[in-house]
C-alpha cells in the first residue's frame, strides 16, 4: 500500500524528517508516536501534499506511484486521506456541499458518472447516524462553530463517506474527552477492512486502548527509533519518550 | 489642462431637448434648465473633487454618447428571459424609454402607481413636481445636473399608507443600442406604513453606452422598502447609478446593491435618516479584466435613534479596480445612533486593487458607531483544506470565494432575484461536482 523509504524533508533549510523508513501492507494499522516536534505532523503533512515541505532524499510509493508527485487532490482521489489535526473552517461552504463535490471528484477520477441525488442523501445519513451526529451538521458550513470534538467527528465522517485505502490520523485524539474519543474510535473501527490501511499519528497512548494497532513506530528527531507492536505503547506509557531520545542523542 | 474642462453635451442639447417628456410643464422646463446650466459651468465629476478621487470618468467625454432617436426594442427578448422577474411589476425601459409591451402591470391595488415617469408626467405631474429633485440636488455633482437636464424617461412609483405590496416591483433597464446615452430618473414614493421592494437591473448588448441613472426614494413615516440593485451591464459600458433616500420618522430602508458589470461603473448611495429609522445598506461588487467599480455611500444619521448597518463585499481578479467610500455622519441632534460599516475585500490577484475609505464624523456625545476594513487573498489553509478533500484547486479557490460572496447573495429575499443573482455569482466562480440546492 504505502512505501516510504530514506525520506528526508525540509522546511526552508531546516531538515525535520531525517530517513524515514515504513512499509505499511493492505489492512494494516500503523501507530506513530511520538514527542512534540519530533516531526510527526511533518509526516502526515507530506504524505497528504501539503505545501511548505521540500522533500530532498528519499522516495514515498502508494499502491505503486510516486506519491510525492501527485498534487494533494489527485492523492486525495487515489483515496489517500487525511483527517486534519485542526481541521479548518471554511465558512459558506455547507457539509454536504463539500461532500457531494468530494465524492464526485472521486467518481469522475475514476471515470464513474455523478452520485445519484438520492443514494448519496442514504449514504451520507447512514454515516452521520454511525458517528453519532446531528443530521443538522450536514447543512452547517464546514467546521464553523464546531467544537472541538464535532471538528474531529465531522473529519471521520468525511472519511466514511469518501472511503479512502489509506487514511492518516493526525493526532485525532487530542483535545477529545472520553466519550468522544469513543465515538470517533468506533468509527475508525466500523472503517478496518483488509483493503485499507491507517496510520495514526498520535501523542498519547490513550488512543491505542480503543484502536488496536498492528504496529507501533516511535518518532524522534526525525528518525523512526524504535519499532514494535502494541506492547510497545504501553512501554511508552511507562516510560515516556526521553529514554529513546536520549539513545538517538547518544 | 484648465481647472474645467469643458463638456462637449451642452451642445448637443438643443437637438435633444424636444425628444425629452415634459415639454408642456414650466416647472420642468425651469428645472432643466438650471440643472444645463449647471452641467454646463462644471461638467462630469472630475478625480480632482475629493468623493471622486479615484474614479476618472473623461471616457464619457472621449466617446460623446448620444440620445437614440428611437426605442428600437427589436432584440430585447434575450433580457427579458435571462432578466424580467416572474411574479413582479414591471417597468421595462429600452435604451431609456418606457415600453409598455414588455412591461407587465396589470392587477395593480387600488390607489398604488407603477408606470413610466413619463406617464406620470403626464397624469400626475402634481405628485411628480413634489417630489422630482427633493432627495437630491443638482448641485450634488455633474451626473445629478446632467441627469435632470437629460433624462428621457424612468419609474415611476407611489404606494399610499398603509398598503403592503403583495409582488415587488421591477425596472429593467436595457441598453441595446451602440453609443447610447440612456438617461433615467426614478422616483420612488412609499407613504405612511406602507410596505414595498423594488428591483433596479442594469443591462445591456456588448457595446459601449451610457447609463446615467438617478433614483430619488422618499420613504414615509413608519413605511419599509427594500431596494435592489442589480447592475450587469455590458463589460464595455459607463454607468452611474444615484440612489438617494429621505427616511421619515421609524421609516425602514434596506439596499442590495450588486455590481458585477460595466467597464467603469459608479454608485452613489446617500440615505438621510430621520427620528429612529433604520437604514441597512448591503454590497457586493465583483470586478475582471480591467473593470473599474466605485460604490459610494454616505448615511447621514440626522436625528437621535437611528441604526444603520452597512456591509459591503468586493472580490477583485485581473486588473480589475474597486473602490469603495462609505461615510457615516452622525449629526449634533442625533443622539442614540447605532452605526456599523464593514467593508471587505478579496484580491484574487496581484494586480487587482482596492481603494476603500471609510468615514466616521460624529458630532453627537451619545452613540455607538464602529467600522471595519479587511483586503486578503484566499487563505491557503482552506484551499488545502478541500484539496485534501478531493477538490482541484481551482474549484477549491472558487468555492472559497463564492462562498465570500455568496453571504451577500443571501440576503436576496425575492427568490426569483436570488436565484438570478447566484446564477451569475456561480458563473462568475464554477465549481465541478456540486449541488447549489446544498448551498
Amino acid at each position: 500500500m504505502l512505501s516510504i523509504k530514506n525520506l528526508h524533508v525540509s522546511v526552508g533549510d531546516k531538515p525535520i524528517l531525517k530517513g524515514i523508513n515504513l512499509e505499511i501492507k493492505a489492512g494494516e494499522i500503523h501507530a506513530i508516536m511520538g514527542p512534540n516536534g519530533s516531526g510527526k505532523s511533518t509526516l502526515s503533512h507530506v504524505l497528504s501534499g501539503k505545501s511548505g515541505y521540500t522533500v530532498t532524499e528519499g522516495s514515498v510509493t502508494y499502491q505503486g506511484k510516486d506519491l510525492i508527485e501527485m498534487a494533494p487532490d489527485i492523492r486525495a482521489r487515489e483515496g489517500v486521506f487525511l483527517a486534519f489535526q485542526y481541521p479548518v473552517e471554511i465558512p459558506g461552504v455547507s457539509n454536504v456541499y463539500l461532500l457531494k463535490a468530494a465524492l464526485n471528484a472521486i467518481r469522475k477520477h475514476h471515470g464513474e458518472p455523478e452520485v445519484d441525488a438520492m443514494d448519496f442523501l442514504t449514504l451520507v445519513k447512514e454515516k452521520v447516524r454511525l458517528l453519532e451526529m446531528d443530521e443538522k451538521f450536514l447543512y452547517r458550513a464546514v467546521n464553523e462553530g464546531f467544537s472541538g470534538g464535532e471538528k474531529k467527528r465531522n473529519e471521520i465522517l468525511q472519511m466514511a463517506i469518501l472511503e479512502p485505502k489509506l487514511c492518516i490520523l493526525d493526532e485525532t485524539d487530542s483535545g477529545l474527552d472520553i466519550d468522544a474519543l469513543k465515538i470517533v474510535s468506533e468509527g475508525v473501527n466500523s472503517l478496518r477492512s483488509p483493503e485499507r490501511s491507517f496510520v495514526m499519528v498520535t501523542h498519547y497512548q490513550r488512543l491505542l486502548d480503543y484502536i488496536k494497532p498492528d504496529y507501533v513506530h516511535v518518532l524522534a528527531h526525525g528518525q523512526i527509533v524504535k519499532s514494535g507492536g502494541p506492547e510497545l505503547a504501553l512501554e511508552l506509557e511507562e516510560k515516556g519518550y526521553s529514554w529513546l531520545e536520549e539513545q538517538v542523542a547518544a | 489642462m484648465s481647472a474645467v474642462t469643458a463638456s462637449r453635451y451642452p451642445a448637443e442639447y438643443e437637438s435633444i431637448a424636444p425628444l425629452l417628456p415634459g415639454q408642456n410643464l414650466p416647472w420642468l422646463q425651469q428645472l432643466r434648465s438650471e440643472a444645463l446650466q449647471a452641467f454646463s459651468a462644471k461638467g462630469f465629476p472630475s478625480p480632482r473633487e475629493e468623493e471622486w478621487r479615484y474614479t476618472n470618468v473623461s471616457g464619457i467625454e472621449k466617446k460623446l454618447f448620444s440620445v437614440p432617436a428611437s426605442q428600437a426594442d427589436s432584440e430585447v427578448d434575450d433580457w427579458l428571459k435571462a432578466y424580467q422577474l416572474a411574479d413582479a411589476w414591471s417597468v421595462v425601459l429600452v435604451n431609456g424609454r418606457f415600453s409598455a409591451e414588455l412591461s407587465t402591470l396589470n392587477g395593480l391595488p387600488d390607489g398604488v402607481s407603477i408606470l413610466s415617469l413619463a406617464d406620470a408626467l403626464a397624469t400626475q405631474a402634481a405628485q411628480v413636481q413634489s417630489h422630482l429633485g427633493q432627495a437630491v440636488a443638482n448641485s450634488e455633482h455633474g451626473f445629478v445636473a446632467f441627469n435632470t437636464a437629460w433624462f428621457s424617461d424612468g419609474l415611476f412609483v407611489h404606494v399610499p399608507p398603509k398598503q403592503v405590496l403583495a409582488k415587488p416591483i421591477q425596472l429593467l433597464h436595457i441598453v441595446t443600442q451602440a453609443d447610447a446615452l440612456a438617461t433615467t430618473r426614478n422616483t420612488i414614493i412609499i407613504d405612511e406604513s406602507a410596505q414595498a421592494s423594488v428591483v433596479e437591473t442594469f443591462v445591456g448588448a456588448d457595446n459601449a453606452y451610457l447609463t446615467a441613472a438617478v433614483t430619488e426614494v422618499f420613504v414615509g413615516q413608519n413605511a419599509d422598502l427594500t431596494l435592489y440593485k442589480m447592475q450587469s451591464e455590458s463589460e464595455k459600458a459607463y454607468h452611474f447609478g444615484g440612489i438617494y433616500i429621505k427616511q421619515e420618522r421609524d421609516a425602514r430602508f434596506a439596499h442590495h446593491n450588486f455590481a458585477f458589470g460595466g467597464l467603469l461603473a459608479r454608485s452613489d448611495i446617500h440615505a438621510d435618516l430621520g427620528h429612529a429609522s433604520e437604514c441597512v445598506l448591503n454590497g457586493l461588487y465583483l470586478g475582471v479584466k480591467r473593470q473599474h467599480i466605485d460604490n459610494h455611500t454616505r448615511i447621514n444619521h440626522l436625528k437621535p435613534y437611528g441604526i444603520s448597518r452597512e456591509t459591503y463585499k468586493g472580490v477583485l481578479d485581473d486588473k480589475a479596480r474597486g473602490v469603495f467610500q462609505g461615510r457615516v455622519i452622525v449629526f449634533e441632534d442625533a443622539q442614540k445612533t447605532d452605526s456599523q460599516m464593514n467593508n471587505r475585500n478579496l484580491l484574487l490577484s496581484v494586480d487587482a486593487e482596492v481603494d476603500t475609505k471609510p468615514q466616521l464624523e460624529i458630532y453627537a456625545d451619545d452613540v455607538k458607531c464602529g467600522h471595519g476594513v479587511t483586503v486578503g487573498q484566499l487563505d491557503d489553509k482552506s484551499v488545502f483544506y478541500l484539496q485534501s478533500r478531493c477538490i482541484d484547486e481551482e474549484t477549491a479557490r472558487n468555492m472559497l470565494t463564492f462562498a465570500f460572496a455568496n453571504e451577500m447573495v443571501d440576503k436576496i429575499s425575492i427568490k426569483s432575484l436570488h436565484d438570478n443573482v447566484l446564477e451569475q455569482v456561480l458563473a462568475r466562480f464554477p465549481q465541478q461536482g456540486v449541488d447549489k440546492e446544498w448551498l
